[in-house]
């Protein structure tokens, strides 16, 4: 097996891109990544793209449109290149990123392309949470009108039940993220929150509601337009390039059961433990290790709990962990600096991939300094696909040249 | 242009008496203070600059609701409509939203339109609740016949109050009316409706001094840009 590194990472601005079609996301956020491997292939060492892997969630049901991959190897020029569409849910970005991975690491590829993106705001909010609840049980779940906020809303109250999770933790999260957002200019969401407005005002009854007890609206990530790219190639190769590379150290997939009533222990997030443990293993790193981490917190209460699955904090820590400030910038593992899914945007096919481009980005030590981790050599992403039933992480390593 | 007093009168349609409304402070989720105030008839011509912009933006039918509410307080403006207010919510002197309707008599008002130009905030909500608030709390009035011409409107008041539908026709035009009772309203009250009485000095201070606006092109990006939600 080869090592395997980013050698390019793009992304095009979360939101709501009315003007733009699901293709043309993927193509920009393409062209972007290709062009930033391009620029630092100054000897004019890398080889033509041989694959390319679209992450993608909703294309036939939002959009009608399927097949994505083959159209954008045309919509880029990139033919003779393989093209494949990968869809896994919310986890479909980093399942994309995994694929492109084990095709150079076997030495059958050389240069690969994955592109993750997804279209979901030309739908209403209820069409669009329908979308995603579709990836619920088919007979146990979905036709009892379960959706993903309502699943994340049993899970917070089990975890405040168990392990003292208050309201206080989950709202550190949504300050914290949001706070960065406004600091990310591919963030969806630029907008500072006020603890006063969404907290302790009386008024706050309308500014944040309840939307699935006990999570309010602040404690939801936005749905998003966007997409985002990277481009892979053996460490070999990538030694030869100008730009430091950027090693996947490590990575690690596991699945649990799709109904959470079915779990032992419905707030232990094992998929989670399982995936990171994995990708530690294979990093030779373990969490103390890690400088800089970005988690899939599409609700407040999901970076709570997989900083702890990951073993950041112990159970029950976390939340009091985001409180006292070791998840900020400066603080002692730095969680979320992009503004997580909660103000980047989580377009579903892209989260994955977008993950791995902030911390490449951290890596190469190329964000302006509010946003930059100081020395940051070691990074960790986790995409949490389902509710937690299919979960992939990696460790990201800087390699000095 | 000269005005003949002897033809308006006849032209003019009769006012009912209205209570003022007034004004209210609102903590947003930004931290910032929204005071909701009552337009004056000589705040129109300012008030139509902001609306001006969002003539032009198709995204959410604010086209629509725009041109709507511009001939709606222009025909306040100039006499032309029976009993019509306007209500506005302005953040450090900004006008950030604007909402209106008039009474159909004494006892029914007719809801016309809310826009909200600053959006992510709930501007539309706070300021909906408060014409809600000025029908039924202040004008004493049993019901407010209402249609909804976005999907975000039907949202924010069919169903979040919820209302309730009737087959009478709204003077919009559109669908048939839904209807906010009082019985609605106070069962919605303490989760829709808030606002501390009475303004600080400072901020209402701000709020009467001259309405200051965004420019065109920042009103666009608020509401049809790339983060616009």
């Amino acid at each position: 097996m080869r090592d395997v590194a980013i050698i390019g990472a793009g992304m095009i601005p979360f939101g709501r891109r009315d003007e733009d079609t699901l293709m043309e996301m993927l193509a920009y956020a393409a062209l972007k990544a290709l062009d930033d491997a391009a620029q630092s292939d100054t000897g004019h060492v890398l080889p033509p793209i041989d694959a390319v892997y679209v992450a993608n969630m909703g294309g036939g049901m939002l959009q009608r449109q399927t097949a994505i991959a083959s159209s954008l190897v045309d919509r880029l020029s990139l033919m003779p290149a393989a093209a494949e569409t990968i869809e896994n849910g919310p986890a479909s970005g980093a399942s994309a990123v995994k694929n492109g991975l084990l095709a150079i690491a076997s030495g059958y590829y050389d240069c690969v392309l994955v592109v993750g993106g997804e279209k979901m705001r030309e739908v209403t909010g209820w069409r669009a949470t329908d979308f995603v609840a579709t990836m619920t049980h088919p007979q146990a779940e979905y036709p009892y009108g379960i959706t993903l906020p309502g699943m994340a809303g049993m899970f917070t109250r089990l975890y405040m039940e168990q392990y003292g999770v208050t309201r206080e933790h989950l709202l550190a999260i949504s300050l914290k993220n949001q706070e960065m957002g406004t600091l990310n200019p591919y963030a969806h969401v630029e907008m500072a929150l006020d603890r006063d407005g969404i907290f302790d005002s009386p008024h706050s009854i309308v500014n944040n509601p309840v939307t699935a007890d006990p999570l309010h609206l602040y404690d939801l990530c936005p749905v998003s337009d966007g997409a985002a790219a990277i481009v892979l190639c053996s460490l070999e190769l990538a030694k030869k390039l100008s730009k430091p590379p950027v090693l996947i150290a490590g990575f690690g997939q596991a699945t649990d059961t799709q109904t959470l009533q079915e779990r032992e222990d419905p707030t232990d997030l094992k998929a989670v433990t399982i995936a990171a443990q994995k990708a530690f293993a294979m990093a030779n790193l373990t969490p103390a290790d890690i400088h800089v981490a970005e988690l899939h917190d599409a609700f407040t209460i999901l970076e709570i709990a997989e900083s702890e699955h990951v073993g950041f904090f112990p159970k029950g820590e976390g939340g009091k962990a985001a409180l006292a400030g070791k998840t900020r910038l400066g603080g002692q593992i730095p969680i979320n600096v992009s503004g997580g899914l909660k103000a980047r945007g989580h377009p579903v096919g892209a989260t994955g991939v977008a993950q791995l481009v902030d911390i490449v980005w951290q890596l190469r030590h190329e964000l302006p300094a509010n946003r930059q981790v100081q020395g940051a050599k070691n990074g960790l992403t986790v995409n949490f696909g389902g509710f937690g039933n299919n979960v992939l992480a990696f460790v990201l390593k800087r390699v000095e040249q | 242009m000269a005005v003949d007093m002897e033809l308006e009168a006849v032209l003019r349609p009769i006012q009912y008496p209205m209570v003022p409304y007034p004004p209210k402070v609102i903590t947003l989720a930004n931290g910032k203070k929204m005071v909701i105030r009552q337009a004056m008839r000589e705040d129109v011509p300012a008030i139509l600059k902001s609306v001006h912009p969002c003539l032009f933006i198709e995204r959410d039918y604010y086209d629509i609701v725009s041109a709507r509410l511009y001939g709606e307080l222009l025909a306040w403006y100039r006499y032309r409509v029976k009993s019509e207010y306007c209500l506005m919510g302005q953040v450090d002197g900004y006008l950030v939203g604007v909402v209106n309707g008039r009474l159909e008599d004494e006892k029914v008002g007719m809801s016309y339109h809310t826009l909200a130009i600053d959006r992510g905030l709930r501007i539309g909500s706070h300021l909906f609740a408060a014409k809600m608030e000025y029908h039924i709390e202040y004008l004493n009035q049993d019901a407010v016949l209402i249609v909804a011409e976005s999907p975000i409107g039907f949202r924010r008041w069919m169903v979040e109050y919820p209302l309730e539908a009737t087959k009478i026709p709204h003077e919009l035009g559109g669908g048939d009316s839904y209807r906010l009772t009082r019985e609605i309203y106070l069962k919605a009250k303490p989760r829709l409706v808030v606002g501390d009485r009475p303004v600080p000095q400072d901020l209402m201070d701000e709020a009467m001094a001259d309405i200051k606006f965004a420019d065109d092109n920042t009103i666009r990006e608020r509401i049809a840009g790339l983060k616009g939600r």
